[in-house]
């Protein structure tokens, strides 16, 4: 079953394109790895599926809802993690997802079930109290993920969820997406570090806004002959001709 | 959805301490301190006096002037170039001279003059001041006359009365004018600026984005951003009416009702104003220059200080467009003259006015996906 | 590495690298000038500020709505009513038909003074001298009252003359009234000096505080400070941008009040721009002073407004006199910068006088803006250690 279909999905900015014609499919309960260099693109595209942004042309069915005329449909359907920290800082941590299950429409009868439920499988008991400028910054990306998925999505769109996190922490993140994988949830994650590209059932690497390759991490390795996928990286991104934002 | 966006919204406010003693301390500020300050009242005008007659008339007149309560005399000058000195030096505002022949002239031809200068760099100051005392004066001589009538024994002297009432503030006090409108001063604060500094804040931190992606209607987020800011602006309003009553004994001879009937439009048209700031502003700076300078454009033109009739034509032109100003006539009105609903109709129907204006193009220009 | 080290030698012995600082400098303009908004407001406020202060705030009372009782109809109450519409301060706008609607029309709000007139005026005033008129003023705004009051009782008093005067009844005191250095009483002679010390306080101290907060808050002020330039030329970067901006304000200020408002510029003009000019470094020095305290744009607002913006508003004599405050708010306004700095500027712009008569208000802000300097600077240097 295809939970994400996009068919030549563009966006120009003025003379711009940030997107140019992209094409794939994500099939339900996918971990999908969605890579490319700073400024290749990943973003905006992310931005066009969680219907933050409109398509300057193409089409693309998120969670079986058009991104463009059903966008607020798409919205109850997915999750989304920014690469921006932005829960609210001054609310305590239990206030934060009461506030986004409230959000998702989940029933005032179980929210507080839902919120000891995060809690216990983020390991945060001791925290509940805490306000969450208070948490470390790998503390605060793994509540943000438990947020983004609080209301048992379809989909869920990370974006750069453990960029500056320390190894333990990223670890500990991966394992979080696991979990939420193996209930169903469907994964599409942009990252940098190349050794989480292995832990995703496919993989597609953008480059200057396109798709330039997408497969499963072996067969990637085997098709550019690379150990491991920063090579298989390297070797198509070394084309890019864009600078870095 | 609504109930969850309005819980958060209350606990950010009492979590921040600056705000939260920023609402509580406003009110005591603005009304106790500000009409102490805010008033127009030209009293204590300091006058140069060069009297060259000292003569039991020009005695009396000089008399007459400094029990009259508006004017102080703090120089004596012998000469007139010695009197402009002390206008420079802002000791005196005002120069009367006395001719040396008044006495005489007004004994022998029955008429005399007398020479009032006034520093008019501040206008109303010089203006009116030198109104007051031509008063004085006018008064002063009609004292004598009615002495010479008197003596001289004639009877049918074409004559009459003028009585004087103030109504509805007959001990002409500033505060008891001032108090009800700086209200409409702090309500604009609470329900225009904050929700807009607010949202700006939200746009600021990124926090807004991830609202942005929930189901969360574009409707639904701004009336969780108001609706906080609403329930506060009517506590502020009902702490006023206390600090009035306790403070200035000052209770509204109309109806409460029509007051707070009243406020919830304007709180409406103002939040809406805040809203459209808010939709154009990236930055808290960008925010609060906008609302700086609207608010402060439509505070001057909406005769909280100075009366809207006496401004030129193209100001009181614009000043049609400043909701305040309406609010403002509404709480005179009615705390001041017990005006009720049906006098006030067609300010009613003007805030309405503004309320829809400014929440249509607030939500027309709220974009919640580029 | 030999290259960078020998380098940052070179830098330690230099004592400003001046190419470095007018890179900063530029960087704070681009700031400024891109934020197209605050850009306008930046140059649009005093032109505002001035047609605001200058024309449509005015204390004099004009275009009084009037509305008249007369059940005597007769020749002397045709001629006070006539009086009284022929000059800018009444309009006649209704006549009542019974006592009673008095209390209605104010209750409207739009009449400020209604005339009553006793029953056979003329008959009275000529025969009986019980003839009386009733001044009945819309007491809310004092000073709107005392001054309509007024008004309304020299028209009369005028009109009792005339016919004292046909007849031949003597007694009058002549008062010639003169009105120094502002003869034509406009408003702007008054709020010019005061808008003027609004704004660059406004743009210098505002501004300046608001936009280091900003870098404080953003974590960007971090990234200058490990930068090879002395944090005070980091800080006084900042500060630039606002003292060329305010001097292109205080130009348009100057320009718009002799050009078009025509208030003169009576005495010296060197002097006129010494004086501002230390008035602008006293506000910016005011403006690091606030930034060094505070950590966040809405604190920095949140003071700047309160302890500069709202008191020289309500507090230098700008709009109302301070004679007539408690003595607490006087003393604070003898405090306020701006109350000296608009004090010399009406002395020189308007009175003319010369610099003898400023040299109080010179020494005073000199020394303010050297102690306010000597503070913000101390509070930087124990920030940064």
């Amino acid at each position: 079953m295809k939970v994400i279909s996009v068919n030549n999905l563009t966006k120009t900015f003025g003379t711009f394109t940030a997107v140019d014609n992209i094409s794939f499919e994500v099939t339900k309960g996918e971990i999908f790895g969605f890579l490319g260099a700073n400024g290749a693109g990943k973003t905006t595209a992310i931005r066009m599926l969680c219907g933050l942004s409109k398509p300057t042309s193409g089409t693309g069915m998120v969670a079986g809802f058009n991104i463009e005329t059903e966008s607020e449909k798409v919205k109850a359907s997915i999750g989304y993690m920014s690469q921006k920290f932005s829960l609210y800082e001054d609310l305590k941590v239990w206030e934060n997802i009461r506030l986004y299950a409230g959000i998702y429409g989940v029933p005032e009868k179980n929210i507080s079930a839902k919120i000891d439920q995060h809690l216990q499988t983020l390991g945060f008991e001791k925290e509940r109290e805490t306000l969450v400028k208070a948490l470390p910054l790998g503390w605060k990306q793994k509540l943000s993920f438990s947020i983004a998925i609080v209301h048992d999505p379809k989909i869920v769109f990370l974006d750069e969820p453990t960029g500056g996190v320390d190894p333990v922490t990223r670890r500990q993140f991966w394992e979080l997406i696991y979990q939420a994988a193996n209930r169903g949830i469907t994964i599409f994650v942009t990252t940098h570090y190349m050794d989480e590209a292995e832990y995703c059932d496919r993989v597609s690497i953008m480059v200057d806004g396109k798709i330039e390759a997408l497969d499963s991490p072996k067969n990637l390795k085997n098709k550019y002959s690379s150990k491991n996928m920063d090579e298989v990286f390297q070797r198509l991104a070394r084309k890019a001709s864009r600078d870095a934002d | 959805m609504l109930k969850f966006l309005i819980e958060k919204e209350f606990k950010q406010i009492f979590r921040n301490p600056y705000l939260l003693r920023l609402i509580i301390v406003m009110p005591f500020m603005v009304l106790l301190v500000l009409p102490l300050a805010a008033n127009f009242e030209v009293k204590n005008i300091n006058l140069s006096i060069i009297d060259n007659n000292h003569s039991p008339y020009s005695e009396r007149l000089i008399h007459k002037i400094s029990s009259s309560g508006y004017f102080k005399i703090t120089d004596v000058s012998s000469s007139y170039e010695k009197a402009l000195y002390s206008i420079e030096q802002d000791v005196a505002d005002i120069i009367l001279e006395i001719p040396s022949q008044f006495e005489q002239e007004l004994v022998k031809e029955k008429s005399s003059n007398l020479l009032i200068s006034a520093n008019s760099v501040n206008g109303t100051k010089g203006g009116l001041g030198s109104v007051y005392l031509a008063g004085i004066v006018s008064d002063f001589s009609n004292e004598i006359r009615e002495e010479w009538i008197q003596s001289s024994n004639r009877i049918t002297t074409p004559s009459f009365t003028i009585v004087q009432q103030y109504r509805y503030n007959p001990h002409l006090e500033y505060p008891i004018y001032m108090v009800p409108a700086l209200v409409v001063m702090l309500l604009t604060q609470i329900c225009g600026f904050l929700p807009a500094l607010n949202i700006v804040a939200e746009k600021e931190k990124g926090t807004i984005e991830q609202m942005n992606v929930t189901p969360v209607k574009k409707f639904t987020l701004i009336l969780s951003k108001l609706i906080p800011y609403w329930v506060i602006g009517f506590a502020v309003l009902t702490i006023c009416f206390g600090v009035a009553f306790l403070f200035y004994g000052l209770f509204p001879l109309g109806n409460l009702s029509t007051i707070y009937l009243f406020a919830s439009i304007y709180v409406l048209a103002i939040s809406g104003l805040g809203l459209v700031v808010s939709n154009y502003a990236n930055t808290i700076q960008q925010a609060m220059f906008m609302m700086f300078f609207f608010v402060m454009t439509m505070i001057f033109l909406s005769g909280l200080y100075t009366p809207v009739n006496s401004m030129p034509d193209w100001a009181q032109f614009i000043s049609r467009f400043s909701p305040l100003k309406y609010f403002i006539q509404v709480m005179r009105l009615v705390y001041l003259k017990g005006s009720s609903l049906t006098e006030l109709l067609p300010k009613f129907f003007a805030l309405i006015g503004f309320a829809i204006f400014f929440n249509a193009w607030a939500v027309l220009s709220y974009r919640k996906s580029k | 590495m030999k290259f960078f080290s020998a380098s940052q030698e070179k830098l330690r012995e230099m004592p400003i690298d001046m190419r470095q600082f007018l890179i900063f400098i530029k960087k704070e303009f681009y700031h400024i000038t891109r934020d197209k908004w605050t850009m306008a407001v930046l140059l649009l406020l005093p032109i505002l500020m001035l047609l605001l202060f200058g024309y449509a705030i005015t204390t004099e009372v004009k275009n009084t709505r009037l509305a008249v009782y007369d059940p005597s109809h007769d020749k002397a109450t045709e001629a006070i009513i006539n009086k009284l519409q022929a000059n800018d301060y009444f309009i006649l706008s209704q006549i009542l038909t019974e006592p009673n609607e008095i209390e209605k029309v104010f209750q409207e709000g739009d009449i400020g003074l209604v005339i009553v007139f006793g029953e056979r005026f003329y008959e009275n005033i000529m025969h009986t001298g019980e003839a009386q008129i009733q001044l009945i003023t819309d007491g809310t705004d004092p000073n709107t009252a005392t001054t309509l009051t007024n008004y309304a009782m020299n028209i009369i008093s005028s009109y009792r003359l005339e016919i004292l005067t046909t007849n031949n009844i003597p007694f009058q005191i002549v008062p010639n009234i003169k009105l120094l250095y502002n003869p034509q009483m406009k408003g702007a002679f008054n709020f010019v000096p005061g808008v003027m010390g609004m704004i660059l306080m406004l743009i210098c101290a505002m501004m300046t505080s608001i936009s280091i907060a900003r870098e404080k808050e953003m974590g960007t002020m971090e990234i200058l400070l490990v930068s090879p330039m002395k944090p005070i030329f980091i800080i006084l970067s900042k500060a630039v941008p606002y003292f060329v901006i305010s001097i292109v304000n205080l130009t348009t200020i100057l320009l718009i009040s002799v050009f078009i408002m025509g208030v003169p510029i009576a005495g010296s003009f060197f002097w006129l721009i010494t004086l501002s000019l230390i008035y602008i470094f006293l506000s910016l020095a005011l403006g690091l002073l606030i930034s060094a305290i505070v950590d966040s744009q809405l604190i920095a607002l949140l003071i700047s407004g309160m302890a500069l913006m709202i008191p020289i508003i309500f507090l230098s004599g700008m709009m109302f006199p301070v004679e007539n405050m408690p003595i607490g708010l006087r003393i604070i306004s003898e405090i306020l910068p701006a109350k000296w700095y608009i004090v010399a500027v009406k002395n020189l712009m308007i009175k003319g006088l010369g610099f003898s008569s400023i040299i109080n208000e010179l020494l005073m802000l000199s020394g303010m803006t050297i102690f306010f300097l000597a503070i913000s600077l101390k509070k930087f240097k124990i920030r940064l250690e």
